[in-house]
């Protein structure tokens, strides 16, 4: 079949602005065929280009003392750990494949994460998620829902690496457009690290793993556009996963390594061969002569442009030493695994790619990718009309509950605190026997770094009503949150990586919070000492029904790695004993602007982001930190959605203790319980050691307040009676399940 | 005594079993290839768990024909002790080394989590040294975990002794409230008629490590290698 002639309308129908078809034409000194259009149109997509949003990713903190390979230098980020350990992590979008295939969206999003990882060369030894549909309710949510917690699990599961944390929020805003985050955790030794490198002219270039299908074809354009009513219709862009084949290549690839042969190794993600090709070509100041009639196919008939763009799944490109290609193939042979070469390395940058003999496309590497020649844009910004509309709220319009124990109920039963465990428990958790939250539960996942006296702290966080609030300040929040889920386990926050899950950039709106919450990132970043290492960007996240736009709530998702020097030191969020006493660390604020309890008790959802002063955050933390170090502190559990009566709840139910607490008078009785202002941990204190814990505190320069203490289980505040925690826990743990599993 | 760990490429409980057996029980332990065909004068066979070949099909299905487990079989019928977990139980029971079949959970979902499960009777290597009434916290992770056998077979295992542990509650009691996957009378493990071949979803090896909380694991492991030791002794003396 012959291929379309080009002209502006084919660029223009794949994605591509008519400046950049003009630039195209430039760097080729004449008009691409269709084939290196549509490379073009997939290297220059957003997706793979980042092209509206690198200008400002560069702003954010990417360097540190731990920082061993910094952000976009490698497939991920990889940050020292102690013991000779670095650690590979990195969080993925795959928010449209699942909004159309939920299933088949998750599980392929679950493997293109963990391919990153251990293409570096780390084993991946846990993985989190952040998950995000619309309301609970809808038949569609439940099915979304549904769909992408069996996809994540089944092939999670079958992979092998245990799911040590997470989050899942229901909000209207993802009705269509769910978001899916998965991030990945490597750990390999530090001279272990094998780069995304294509040099040595001469040397071989191995394709491995699955054959190459029509699957995924434009999956990485498609996921630069929005989501619409007919999006159905992209199914084909939508990948199928294999766990299996991903196994024997993760074996594989680590054992390929000590060999030696290997030059560099790149997973194929989005944009399959011609991402990979271009990318290693064009980090080592190379290029690559590929025929693509050496590609091993699924189907016949692939023109040269779909093999190429295909993005079938679990494979990977290999650079290996000319001459030592017996002992790379031995080792794919041992694991049953497909690999041929299909071209070579050459000392240009050039890529020559041929199909039934003919040169079919004929670019330069380094113009296609990000940092060479793809394009970068500054986008127009105007501040959206709600934002000084949610500033105008008062708390003094808010009445003050007469029944606690109704907004409590509203709180326990609120799907977005209740018990996630109908999810989580559809995820192996404990395959790999490193994770030490199963049966002991902290703020962060704490992961056993095996035979050395540390473990890794990781956390997923992000609260994107307060994103929508206030970008600069909820991302902000999100950074200090995270870090506060790290230190209330005992651990020292490191660095982080982000999945930026946004509306579309060309609506100014969209990008001034784009803009907003990129740069609180940074801020946060800088006074936590948590460089940036890498992640994603995702924009595009928004439903047009009937030409109206809706953008989902801006949710920049921080994942963040903390290490525990030393792993007996890990701190937990369970109360211990009755009689112990409970203390609130940090301040107490008349605030309960955008909580759980103003959203779904009073139906207010327009206020600003929850009180949040960064300086104060630091101070808590850091006494957090020296509380546990000193072992002054039984239990820490951070204040963070549903307020301080949620955490009282959380610490409480894992052991069946309740609570006896007098709040505030200084504060609205409904702010002190059910407000979401930032920085509080409620820590719980043996009697022993109260004195110096008292010591303590006041050495510091925060505010601390005695609660009251810790009960056999009845919950009661003010002298009044709430009844008892187990039956708290009894809804807490039914809610979803409610939801989830009505025939 | 000396234990292999037979690796299937898609084995994913192997490096947890080779390092339970190891470090914390303090056993040799040699890891054995799927396409190996000896071996190496083990006292014990262990069948990991995983996804062994990415059981797309049935569980077990395609492993049972692997060309280790042809000397799996050969090692098990000569008397030689095996061990199979989670997937490795679906393996054995695929192989016709265990009565009944593994069928998909009631709830046709994934569950992983820490159940308890309750020794049914002192009569094998595996339950010998445990206490009938003490329920031992266990986790199990699988999809396919619903034990099955018809009602005469049922009726016969219970009859030999071949049950080795039943799911049940904190305090011990076995009903359907403590039944994860729908299995038939609760139960959780079985052995073959001569006692040599164990085969158990719940994965000990997650709970031997004091750092993750949970030791309970290490009673089972502890059982099969105290009354393995015994019966060597009491053979060469």
């Amino acid at each position: 079949m012959p291929l379309p002639e080009v002209t502006l309308d084919t660029a223009r129908s794949l994605g591509l602005e008519d400046r950049e078809f003009e630039m195209i034409k430039e760097i080729l000194e004449r008009t691409p065929n269709f084939t290196e259009l549509s490379i073009f149109s997939v290297m220059w997509s957003e997706h793979a280009s980042y092209k509206n949003s690198v200008k400002l990713l560069k702003t954010l903190p990417r360097d540190g003392e731990h920082i061993l390979v910094g952000a976009g230098e490698e497939n991920a980020g990889l940050v020292d750990v102690g013991n000779g350990l670095a650690c590979a992590f990195k969080i993925e979008s795959h928010n449209h494949p699942c909004a159309i295939e939920p299933y088949q969206g998750a599980a392929t999003g679950v493997g293109g994460i963990n391919r990153d990882i251990f293409t570096m060369g780390a084993r991946p030894i846990a993985q989190l998620n952040s998950l995000r549909f619309g309301n609970i309710e809808h038949d569609r949510t439940q099915w979304l829902m549904k769909g992408v917690v069996k996809g994540i699990g089944d092939y999670g599961n079958s992979f092998g690496v245990p799911v040590v944390g997470g989050e899942v929020y229901f909000d209207k805003s993802y009705n269509t457009n769910p978001l899916v985050n998965a991030m990945s955790v490597g750990v390999m030794k530090h001279e272990d690290v094998i780069s995304a490198i294509a040099k040595g002219a001469g040397n071989p270039v191995y394709i491995v793993g699955s054959s190459t299908g029509k699957d995924g074809i434009h999956g990485a354009t498609f996921a630069s556009a929005d989501i619409t009513e007919d999006s159905a219709n992209d199914i084909p862009s939508i990948q199928v996963g294999d766990p299996f084949m991903e196994k024997l290549l993760l074996e594989a690839s680590l054992e390929l390594h000590k060999t030696g042969a290997v030059v560099g190794m790149q997973d194929m993600g989005a944009a399959g061969i011609i991402c990979s090709t271009s990318e290693m070509a064009a980090k080592g100041n190379s290029g690559m002569r590929i025929d693509l009639d050496k590609v091993p196919l699924r189907q016949e008939n692939m023109e040269g442009w779909e093999i190429l763009l295909s993005e079938s799944q679990e494979r990977m490109l290999v650079v290996v030493e000319k001459g030592r290609e017996k002992e790379v193939e031995a080792v794919f042979d041992k694991w049953d695994l497909n690999c041929k070469i299909i071209g070579e390395v050459i000392d240009e940058d050039r890529l020559y790619f041929y199909r039934h003999d003919e040169l079919v496309a004929d670019v330069p590497a380094s113009v296609l990718v990000l940092g060479g020649g793809a394009p970068q844009y500054d986008r127009e910004t105007r501040e959206p009309a709600y934002y000084k509309e949610y500033q105008k709220f008062s708390i003094e319009k808010v009445p003050e509950p007469e029944d606690l124990k109704e907004v409590m109920l509203t709180l326990i039963s609120n799907p977005d605190i209740a018990s996630k465990h109908w999810v989580y428990e559809q995820y192996d958790t404990m395959v790999g026997v490193r994770n030490m939250s199963t049966n002991m539960p902290s703020d962060a996942g704490l992961v056993d770094l095996r035979g050395t006296r540390s473990a890794l702290a990781l956390t997923v966080d992000c609260n994107s009503r307060y994103v929508q609030a206030d970008p600069k300040t909820g991302a902000q929040i999100a950074v200090a949150e995270a870090a506060r889920n790290i230190v209330c386990s005992g651990g020292k926050p490191l660095a982080i990586t982000n999945c930026l899950n946004f509306g579309n950039p060309y609506n100014p709106e969209v990008y001034w919070q784009f803009k907003n919450a990129v740069q609180g990132m940074g801020e946060a970043c800088r006074r936590f000492n948590t460089p940036v290492t890498g992640g994603n960007v995702s924009f595009y996240n928004q439903t047009s029904i009937n030409h109206k736009v809706e953008p989902v709530f801006p949710t920049p998702v921080i994942g963040m790695l903390g290490v525990l020097r030393e792993k007996n030191a890990q701190m937990t969020i369970p109360f211990k004993n009755k009689g112990n006493m409970i203390y609130l660390v940090g301040k107490s604020v008349n605030d309960i602007a955008s909580s759980e309890y103003l959203v779904s008790y009073h139906g207010i959802e327009k206020s600003p982001p929850p009180y949040f002063n960064i300086d104060e955050e630091l101070k808590v933390q850091q006494a957090v930190r020296d509380l546990i170090q000193y072992s002054l502190v039984r239990s820490a559990h951070d204040v963070s959605e549903g307020g301080l009566f949620i955490a009282l709840v959380e610490s409480g139910m894992y052991r069946g203790l309740g609570f006896d607490i007098t709040t505030d008078a200084e504060i609205r009785t409904d702010a002190f319980l059910f407000g979401e202002a930032q920085g509080r941990v409620v820590v719980s204190v043996s009697e022993t050691r109260e004195t110096e814990f008292i010591d303590f505190m006041v050495r510091q320069d925060i505010p601390f307040f005695a609660l009251g203490h810790v009960t056999k289980g009845e919950i009661r505040i003010d002298d009044i009676s709430y009844g008892f925690i187990c039956d708290m826990k009894k809804e807490y743990d039914s809610v979803l399940e409610r939801y989830l599993e009505q025939d | 005594m000396k234990f292999g760990v037979v690796i299937f490429p898609g084995s994913n409980c192997d490096q947890d079993t080779v390092y339970t057996i190891r470090d914390i029980m303090d056993q040799e332990v040699i890891e054995l290839w799927h396409k190996d065909t000896d071996l190496q004068d083990v006292d014990v066979v262990v069948l990991p768990g995983g996804f062994s070949y990415g059981d797309y099909l049935r569980s077990g299905s395609i492993a049972r024909y692997s060309p280790i487990m042809d000397e799996v079989i050969r090692f098990a019928k000569r008397g030689g002790y095996v061990l199979g977990i989670c997937n490795g139980f679906q393996i054995l029971c695929e192989a016709g080394l265990l009565p009944g079949t593994l069928l998909p959970n009631t709830n046709q979902k994934f569950i992983c989590k820490n159940v308890y499960i309750l020794p049914d009777n002192n009569k094998t290597p595996l339950t010998a040294k445990l206490d009938k009434t003490r329920p031992l916290r266990i986790p199990i992770a699988h999809g396919e975990g619903r034990y099955y056998a018809p009602e005469e077979e049922i009726a016969r295992i219970r009859q030999n002794h071949q049950i080795l542990f039943r799911y049940c509650g904190k305090d011990g009691v076995i009903s359907e409230e403590f039944n994860p996957n729908g299995s038939m009378d609760n139960i959780a493990g079985v052995c073959n008629e001569t006692k040599n071949v164990f085969g158990m979803m719940p994965h000990p090896e997650r709970a031997t490590d004091d750092l993750l909380g949970n030791t309970d694991g290490r009673l089972i492991f502890e059982s099969l290698v105290k009354t393995l030791e015994e019966k060597k002794f009491s053979i060469y003396n």
